[in-house]
């Protein structure tokens, strides 16, 4: 029965359809979009590359871009060594491991929410928690919100707040790596850190290469933060590119900026994600394929 | 040669005893990061719960998060809030989302993951690399599009949007995770079933779906927060007050006012998290095994 094709179709059908129609012509429709002018009130309008030439000239973009940037660049390897670290001294035979997991994970299934969003902007205000017990050690109020330099880091320590989904995937990997390579290690007389670095790692890079993919693409996503805790502000500091796309699409009604805008972010994320694909053939080892090639 | 034997038994003796030590000490150390670590995560969490039963003055002073005294006013006057309609109308206006949305999405997802891993059809390679390939677009790169589809079928300022596309397992996450589930699930009971007769419908509801359970458990619960949490999708298509989701009023509550009331905007903020929290620690040990098993996202 299982070779049946036309009943296994049958059940895959609404995947296809739901693809078609809300993944795969929207993404091409948005595609056609990025070379028109439309406001919605009036009929988009051919403009060629109008849209990217103007993006080149943009101060806004560049500044957006350069945020996002960095924003990337700070977030996902924090997240990730975090994540990991946390995963490894979890991996050991603890009591009360189970109730550690969730406390960690927590922040990560609530962190994506306004009200979350709300309390950081409230704990980061200038007499915020944050303040009141760096104060407590003598240290001067920070303006968390306020200070173009800060400010991103509000957001960025809010995402790393979040390294528990991360964390949980590694746990699992971890939790894989067979201990009789840890007792062979520790009869050679390797040390722990060597053990880590020489044997976990290793082990489990095809796992640090997935969480790597993953936590970028959502890194490059990011909003709600950004919109509810320092609204992008201030002086654009934290204005992420999905706030731009959203202001132009949502807020002015420019889908066609708006669309060219959101393939620039697209570009970032499918080459920032091929180059992790072709690195990978030099730092991701699978298990049960031994070293034979060379 | 008794003394060789005694004096080897001494040293693999000594040699345990610093074992046990060295394991004592790095258990130590271990709790001593995860309990460090665990209460700068949490502490946050926690003051704010202290918070919001604190006068506003008090609030702005306290690293304790024990109140001086209980106050439920900020809880009052937060529920309230500064329109017409109270918090009840927009947890409601929540449910009517979340409910009808996990319905679709259990139904569709289990169908298809069913056919990804029990069945063989043309294009199942290419279908299903082209749902892995969805987990990792982008999804803003969607957003203008869809927002013209649904203007033009007439669903803007209704939850059609919110919640037709997961109808049609849109949701690849948690396809994902279901077939690899499935994966994981010896198929003799299915050829048992078979022999006597079960068609491919029956499979699904009497064999598969009972093993699938602590899958599906985790696609409820991710699904209720994730809806709960989704702030991009009804800032977008709802324009009505009366229809805001929690998601959208919390944010109308902060914005209103320059003057930031903050007691109660922290206190509702509160109660918006609990309904995400009793879900997860209602189901936890389901499904952060689920999570890490398919692991994504978050």
């Amino acid at each position: 029965m299982y070779e049946n094709k036309r009943i296994g179709f049958l059940f895959v059908l609404p995947f296809v359809l739901g693809v078609l129609g809300f993944k795969l012509f929207p993404f091409v429709m948005s595609f056609a979009l990025s070379f028109s002018q439309y406001d919605i009130i009036s009929p988009p309008q051919f403009v060629g590359m109008e849209n990217y030439q103007e993006l080149v000239k943009d101060p806004l973009f560049h500044k957006s871009l350069g945020v996002t940037l960095a924003f990337v660049a700070l977030t996902v390897p924090m997240r990730l060594a975090f994540a990991l670290f946390i995963a490894h001294v979890l991996n050991f035979k603890l009591r009360g491991i189970n109730f550690f997991r969730s406390a960690f994970y927590l922040p990560s299934i609530l962190g994506g929410s306004i009200a979350v969003s709300v309390l950081w902007r409230f704990i980061f205000s200038q007499h915020g928690l944050v303040n009141i017990v760096l104060g407590k050690f003598g240290i001067e109020p920070v303006l968390w919100l306020a200070d173009e330099s800060w400010s991103m880091w509000t957001i960025v320590l809010l995402n790393t707040w979040q390294f528990g989904s991360a964390m949980v995937i590694f746990l699992a990997a971890l939790q894989n790596v067979p201990q009789s390579l840890y007792e062979a290690a520790e009869i050679d007389g390797a040390s722990k850190m060597q053990q880590f670095f020489r044997i976990t790692v290793p082990l489990i890079t095809p796992v640090i290469f997935f969480n790597l993919i993953m936590q970028t693409v959502h890194a490059f996503q990011e909003f709600n933060g950004p919109y509810m805790v320092t609204e992008g502000g201030p002086l654009h500091a934290t204005y992420l590119l999905s706030l731009y796309i959203y202001d132009q699409s949502f807020k002015f009604f420019n889908l066609g900026y708006g669309s060219a805008l959101s393939w620039v972010m697209f570009a970032l994320v499918v080459s920032l994600s091929a180059i992790s694909f072709w690195s990978s053939k030099y730092w991701v080892f699978y298990s049960g394929e031994k070293e034979q090639k060379r | 040669m008794s003394a060789v034997l005694s004096r080897e038994t001494v040293a693999s003796n000594d040699e345990a005893a610093r074992t046990l030590r060295r394991e004592r000490a790095s258990a130590g150390m271990r709790y001593a990061i995860l309990i460090a670590v665990g209460i700068t995560m949490l502490y946050p969490m926690i003051w704010l719960v202290g918070a919001s039963f604190k006068s506003n003055s008090e609030i702005f002073s306290e690293v304790g998060f024990w109140p001086s005294h209980f106050d439920l006013t900020a809880y009052a006057k937060g529920w309230k809030t500064s329109t017409e309609y109270t918090f009840a109308t927009y947890f409601l206006n929540s449910f009517l989302i979340i409910i009808p949305r996990i319905i679709v999405t259990v139904i569709s997802c289990v169908l298809v993951a069913y056919a990804f891993a029990r069945f063989e059809f043309t294009g199942k390679k290419l279908l299903f690399s082209i749902m892995v390939g969805t987990m990792m677009l982008p999804h803003i790169i969607l957003r203008i599009p869809q927002y013209l589809m649904f203007k033009e079928f007439g669903w803007l300022d209704t939850y059609a949007p919110l919640i037709v596309p997961s109808a049609f397992a849109t949701d690849t996450f948690f396809v994902f995770m279901l077939v690899q589930f499935l994966r994981g699930i010896p198929r003799d009971m299915e050829e048992a079933a078979q022999i006597d007769g079960c068609n491919a419908l029956q499979l699904l509801w009497h064999i598969i779906v009972p093993l699938l359970k602590p899958a599906i458990i985790s696609v409820v619960v991710f699904q209720f927060i994730w809806t709960m949490n989704d702030f991009m999708g009804p800032l977008i298509y709802l324009s009505t007050v009366e229809k805001y989701p929690v998601s959208l009023a919390l944010k109308m509550s902060i914005g209103a006012t320059e003057e930031v009331e903050w007691a109660s905007v922290i206190a509702i903020s509160v109660v918006a998290l609990l309904p995400s929290i009793a879900v997860f620690f209602a189901a936890q040990r389901h499904f952060i095994e689920g999570a890490a098993s398919s692991g994504i996202k978050g």
